[in-house]
């Protein structure tokens, strides 16, 4: 019997259309738009100006704040203005632009770095090297690394799980980047070993991705301290929570972290840009996508620079097809639907979901039957029909005494509501309030 | 017969004397002294429990006018002057003369003037659409139009007028409680003086985006074009972040800027039509913008 | 690019296929091997009752929401068909029309609609109508046309009693179970279904089939019924244990009247019954208590209809107090 999460959990269809397509690079663009809030936490600060030249890997925003990251440059060129476009949140936000210099052959060197396993860096430089290049994590959530891996003195910790589970349907960049970069991705774990200076890794995959088991399992034969978990497919076991709950059978503590039981998680896409940026200094600038989608001609994983309009990523793959109605940044259970194609690629896109006419719409909302299905599937143990009827009504605090900071939205109870009520969208509107309260009390 | 009618009589005639002598009991028992006044002071104001004076109710704004000592910065928007006046005589306190207001909008993005590029599924409130995202059109700052405003007015001052998609408010109902300013996610709705007969000259838009871009998502957006900071002979035109904002107070309502706005974005109300020149101006602008004018009209019906 | 504006909502942006329509069809269907033996059993007369039922239903559902709610009219979601269906199968079949059509009324107007309509109900609006008609039409309510006779003849149905009714009676005057036993249906007919009874209680291995296809469809969980028809087992069984002679065996009780529709199809009412696993097995066993209460204590003979219908009642605070366990809050040291 293969591990899961025990309490709840969906298994919607896991569509991983790209799952076969090897990571193509992307062209260059020639204008890149980079956000500076890519991360949660606090946005970073500009510091170049309009006309400045910038360098590959040159940092343009600087961190705002000990919960925030650096900002590099995703390509060699000249900041042509500083402006206010439509980024991922659906609101007009700082970014800055660059235009590429054509002439500048940096930016289209193909370099393919050879394994490096050799680790030579100091665990307190490791630690410095990953704040200072930017590195968050790449799962979608893009919690700023090096404050999840700032375990302060005294705190037990004795394990690091690596997220390879990707959960989330249609997309296939944290499957892709497994297959074809494994040994950088165990030198990379080895790497955050030394730096926790702890002994004991496990890779957390879904059994849907036999292949990455199987040479995980063959590369970790030798490596005592490196293990490989193959976990049932169930929805949300990419949370932190559920992963932490099926590997190790620990629970984190309500609004508590997993390092609260000695574990950190990290993401493997995460744990490859660290392996990148420690042993190649490369600053983390591109990120794989997915760009996916039932209709579309040639759906791919690619190698993408941050700030890259998704517009090119969709011509790449044949343009929007005839009856598009929807396009989502990242997976269709998580991911954020956009207006349009002049969104950049920022740090948290795994994947662009372009959805057609027939699965885009929603069902009309009707009354609630109290099947209670969104209970049974709640991974945490929440009552998601109670919580949007609370939030509905205004009863915020009856909502908080419900627990409704913990959800993790990930959409389970929604997807399978067969009334199709929106039980996220008052359980997310609740949760902004609440916090707005509570931030309101202290 | 008469035997059970009597029985009947008299065991609800003692039931009835019972109950009356407990009740006299727990009253005298469990009597809470109250300040009389604050029945008083309860009596005079609305009774309308709105909250638009920051207390959650009547009842306990009177209480708090009562206890407190200088009441000079409370006022009960819907009573006005007069009602504070008569507490104030009551009270033997001082209160503070306050110019009445009344809601206005700022936005006059009607579906015809500002085109919805995207279409919204979920549940239809201000509230949770601005969490999500910017809203159908593609100016950030104008009204959601899912009329959070209009279920939150709890004098039905507020209807929303299907064919601009935006709600409109009825100046004469309105108290100015300032709810809808609260609900308002993007602080569309703001409380400016009544003036005499209800005049108003105020900026119609919140668009802080560069001229280009704002005219793009909305044909009366104001553009930051600065002709009315420059014609205003009172400097009550201040221009912040792209955007015209005319001070209430320093505004004499002279219309200057009205006529000069490229894109018709300040709204003036309530002035009678005059001077031929004037409404060959209005004709073309209805021609151009037909949604405006109606807009206008209906605000002050 | 498509004429159509991009559509813009909040995650997630998929949706599993099921629906609260397709929820009530799939009941619907489990219902059908129940009303083809019924149908076996009391030939035109269970067309008529259930016809009728679920008309009436649909008609009340249509009126009352255009003319007197004034709100959309919603008789196309399958709830008011299975109201009619689930109201048909507890009732004799040899009950006049227009009673069925009061109780359709009761059923939709009174305990569904005036609730809010779908999903604010309290009561189980089919149960309710069956209880409205048995307390008031007492007589009609328990004339239960006998099974072999009516399969020929309808116009003068030969009116017997249940299984349950003769045991009751019998117990009343004193006989011994072993007597009784001689005058009931031995188990293998209860089983099959040639017994008096309601239209849809006839046959306990139709109810089954049906019953496990809600259960494989994921309509329902295990939990209620498993829970009532074991928790009613053990009870009379301890009772029979004690003494045979005084009480029937479990067999008897749970394959006799409504014991398996209430279990399958009546108490586990999406509506009606609790939202949590804990808090359905509560629920189960406080219907199988009051039943059995009923059955072997009380005045009727069948006690299932006023089980649910009192168990639905406590529904609020089960689900009040039998929460799911939230993710992360500490496992309880009980106090002993």
């Amino acid at each position: 019997m293969l591990k899961t999460f025990p309490k709840g959990g969906i298994h919607p269809p896991e569509n991983k259309i790209t799952a076969e397509k090897r990571i193509r690079r992307m062209t260059v663009p020639k204008v890149v738009y980079v956000p500076i809030a890519q991360h949660i936490g606090i946005p970073s600060e500009i510091i170049v100006e309009k006309k400045d030249k910038v360098e590959i890997g040159q940092v343009i925003a600087k961190s705002g704040g000990f919960v925030s990251s650096n900002i590099h440059s995703p390509v060699a060129g000249i900041v042509t203005k500083l402006d206010m476009i439509i980024d991922t949140s659906g609101y007009k936000k700082q970014c800055i632009v660059i235009r590429t210099d054509v002439k500048n052959e940096s930016n289209f060197e193909e370099k393919d770095y050879p394994l490096k396993s050799q680790i030579d860096m100091a665990p307190k430089a490791i630690l410095q090297r990953i704040s200072d290049f930017g590195i968050v994590g790449l799962g979608g959530a893009t919690f700023p690394s090096h404050v999840k891996l700032n375990v302060k003195e005294g705190v037990k910790l004795d394990c690091l799980l690596i997220n390879g589970v990707e959960c989330e349907p249609y997309l296939t960049a944290d499957h892709r980047l497994m297959l074809e970069k494994a040994d950088e991705i165990v030198v990379g774990i080895k790497i955050l070993l030394v730096a926790l200076n702890i002994n004991k890794a496990i890779i957390g995959i879904e059994n849907n991705k036999k292949d990455a088991i199987k040479l995980f399992k063959e590369l970790t034969k030798n490596e005592s301290n490196i293990q490989v978990a193959a976990l049932q497919v169930k929805y949300p076991q990419g949370g932190e929570k559920q992963l932490v709950k099926a590997i190790l059978g620990r629970e984190v503590p309500k609004n508590g972290l997993p390092l609260d039981v000695g574990v950190i998680v990290h993401n493997v896409g995460t744990i490859f840009a660290i392996y990148e940026a420690v042993q190649y200094n490369k600053p983390l600038t591109e990120r794989v996508v997915t760009v996916t989608g039932k209709k579309l001609e040639n759906p791919s994983n690619f190698w993408v620079k941050i700030g890259t309009p998704i517009t090119d990523l969709v011509t790449e793959v044949g343009g929007l097809p005839e009856g598009t109605r929807k396009l989502v940044n990242g997976g269709p259970m998580m991911g954020k639907a956009i207006k349009n194609t002049d969104v950049p690629v920022t740090k948290g896109t795994s994947g662009i979901l372009v959805i057609s006419e027939e699965e885009a719409s929603r069902g009309e909302a009707k009354n609630c039957i109290r099947c209670g299905e969104c209970v049974f599937v709640c991974p945490m143990g929440l009552e998601p029909h109670l919580l949007m009827n609370l939030t509905e009504k205004g009863f915020y605090e009856k909502a908080s005494n419900e627990d409704i900071m913990t959800c993790i939205e990930c959409g389970s109870c929604s997807y399978v509501c067969p009334s199709h009520r929106p039980l996220l969208d008052y359980i997310r509107f609740g949760k902004n309030i609440v916090k707005k309260l509570q931030t309101a009390k202290n | 017969m008469t035997d059970s009618v009597l029985y009947s009589v008299l065991l609800l005639a003692s039931l009835g004397i019972v109950a009356a002598v407990v009740l006299y009991v727990v009253s005298k028992k469990f009597y809470v002294y109250e300040n009389p006044l604050i029945a008083d002071v309860d009596e005079i104001l609305p009774g309308a429990n709105c909250a638009g004076c920051g207390s959650p109710g009547c009842k306990s704004f009177a209480e708090k006018l009562v206890n407190t000592e200088d009441i000079s910065d409370m006022f009960c928007p819907v009573g006005g002057n007069e009602v504070m006046k008569q507490v104030a005589t009551i009270l033997g306190k001082e209160v503070a003369e306050k110019d009445p207001t009344v809601a206005v909008l700022r936005c006059q993005g009607s579906c015809e003037v500002r085109p919805k590029t995207t279409e919204f599924q979920g549940p239809r409130t201000c509230a949770i659409s601005a969490m999500i995202y910017s809203g159908e059109t593609d100016c950030q700052y104008g009204c959601l139009g899912d009329g959070d405003c209009i279920k939150v007015c709890k004098f039905d001052a507020m209807y929303m007028d299907e064919t601009t998609g935006l709600p409109v408010i009825i100046t004469d109902k309105c108290t100015s409680c300032g709810a809808c300013v609260e609900e308002c996610p993007r602080d569309i709705i703001e409380m400016r003086p009544r003036n005499k007969r209800d005049l108003k000259v105020f900026v119609g838009c919140l668009n802080e985006d560069k001229g280009g871009i704002a005219k793009k998502s909305c044909a009366v957006a104001c553009i930051g074009c600065s002709k009315c900071e420059d014609i205003c002979p009172k400097d009550a035109v201040v221009m912040v972040n792209n955007l015209a904002y005319i001070d209430p107070v320093l505004c004499t309502l002279c219309r200057k800027c009205v006529d000069i706005c490229p894109t018709h974005s300040i709204i003036e109300t309530n002035f009678p039509p005059k001077k031929p020149k004037k409404v060959v101006a209005k004709k073309n602008l209805i021609k151009k913008e037909a949604t405006v004018e109606p807009l206008n009209v209906k605000t002050d019906a | 690019m498509s004429t159509q504006p991009i559509i813009i909502s909040a995650s997630p942006h998929v949706h599993s296929d099921r629906t609260s329509k397709k929820l009530m069809y799939d009941v619907v269907i489990a219902l059908i091997p129940a009303f083809l033996v019924s149908l076996y059993v009391f030939g035109i007369r269970a067309f008529i009752v259930t016809a009728v039922a679920i008309i009436s239903c649909l008609l009340f559902e249509y009126l009352i929401q255009k003319y007197l709610m004034k709100t959309k009219v919603t008789i196309g979601d399958g709830s008011a068909l299975l109201t009619g269906i689930l109201l048909a199968f507890n009732l004799p079949s040899g009950l006049p029309i227009w009673m069925i059509v009061i109780g359709s009324l009761v059923a939709i107007g009174i305990a569904k609609l005036s609730f809010g309509g779908l999903g604010f109900n309290i009561f189980n609006p089919a149960l309710v109508g069956r209880v409205f008609l048995l307390v008031s039409f007492p007589v009609q309510m328990t004339m239960w046309p006998t099974a072999v006779e009516n399969n020929t003849t309808i116009a003068d149905a030969v009116t017997g009693a249940t299984p349950l009714g003769v045991i009751k009676e019998g117990l009343m005057f004193g006989d011994t179970m072993s007597t009784i036993a001689t005058k009931i249906p031995s188990t293998v007919e209860l089983f099959l279904g040639l017994t008096g009874g309601s239209i849809g209680e006839m046959s306990a291995l139709a109810l089954l089939i049906g019953g496990v296809y809600l259960i494989v469809r994921k309509v329902i969980t295990w939990h209620i019924p498993i829970t009532m028809l074991v928790t009613m087992a053990v009870m009379t069984g301890i009772f029979w244990m004690v003494n045979p002679e005084q009480y029937a065996n479990p067999l008897i009780h749970i394959l006799s009247g409504g014991a398996l529709l209430g279990a399958f199809f009546m108490a586990t009412d999406l509506v009606t019954s609790p939202v949590t696993k804990k808090g359905m097995i509560v629920f189960a066993i406080g219907i199988a208590v009051i039943t059995v209460v009923i059955r072997l204590f009380g005045a009727y003979p069948e006690g299932v209809s006023f089980a649910i219908l009192i168990m639905n009642a406590f529904v609020p605070l089960i689900n009040t107090y039998f929460k799911p366990r939230r993710f992360g809050s500490k496992i309880k040291s009980k106090i002993v």
